[in-house]
């Protein structure tokens, strides 16, 4: 049963290798930008509320 | 060496005093012009942590915002160096803090950009504030 399961495994895999063939992997034309200003978390914001909250009466003449 | 101790100690009393001196200087209250400013609903405040003007801007206006602004983005950069965060990350926290602080009559800017006069109800925020 053990060996049926190594042997069955081993030939599922070289099914899928002979039908897929090579895998290619090539690199983007384009430059990968990451857009920081949409991806501020929740979690940061959270972490910063209270020194925020300080803050905000620590400079009460400009807020 | 006791005068040399002596006035080690005078100058960190002068120090202290320096000290207590400067921080109210710093939480001083709002200019007259920038008080009636947010009363008068020609000025908001801004998700993004800065003030923005509500009505048709003025050069006098424009003046005033961009004087808040600088300062505020000076505090933001500061704290959000203290706080290992970003200049953005820490202004739009204050953003929230900031539109959560208006009272009622002032005005405010809803994440989809319109302006809100503040009620008593809770004001629109970025989905993100706490």
């Amino acid at each position: 049963m053990r060996s049926c399961r190594r042997v069955c495994a081993g030939m599922a895999m070289m099914g899928t290798g002979l039908l897929s063939g090579c895998v290619n992997v090539s690199a983007p034309s384009e430059p990968i930008v990451i857009e920081l200003n949409i991806n501020i978390r929740q979690e940061v914001i959270y972490r910063l509320a209270e020194d925020a909250a300080s803050t905000i009466e620590e400079n009460a003449d400009i807020f | 060496m006791t005068t040399y101790r002596r006035i080690t100690a005078l100058a960190a009393i002068a120090a202290a005093g320096l000290a207590i001196i400067t921080v109210p200087a710093a939480a001083q209250q709002r200019d007259p012009a920038y008080a009636a400013a947010r009363a008068n609903g020609s000025v908001g405040e801004k998700p993004d942590g800065y003030l923005g003007i509500v009505s048709t801007p003025t050069p006098a206006l424009q003046r005033l915002v961009n004087d808040i602004n600088i300062k505020r983005r000076a505090v933001y950069a500061e704290k959000a160096q203290v706080n290992n965060a970003t200049l953005e990350e820490y202004a739009l926290s204050s953003g929230c803090q900031a539109i959560l602080r208006t009272v009622p009559g002032e005005k405010y800017q809803a994440p989809d950009g319109t302006w809100h006069t503040r009620t008593q109800a809770a004001p629109f925020r970025d989905p993100r504030c706490p």
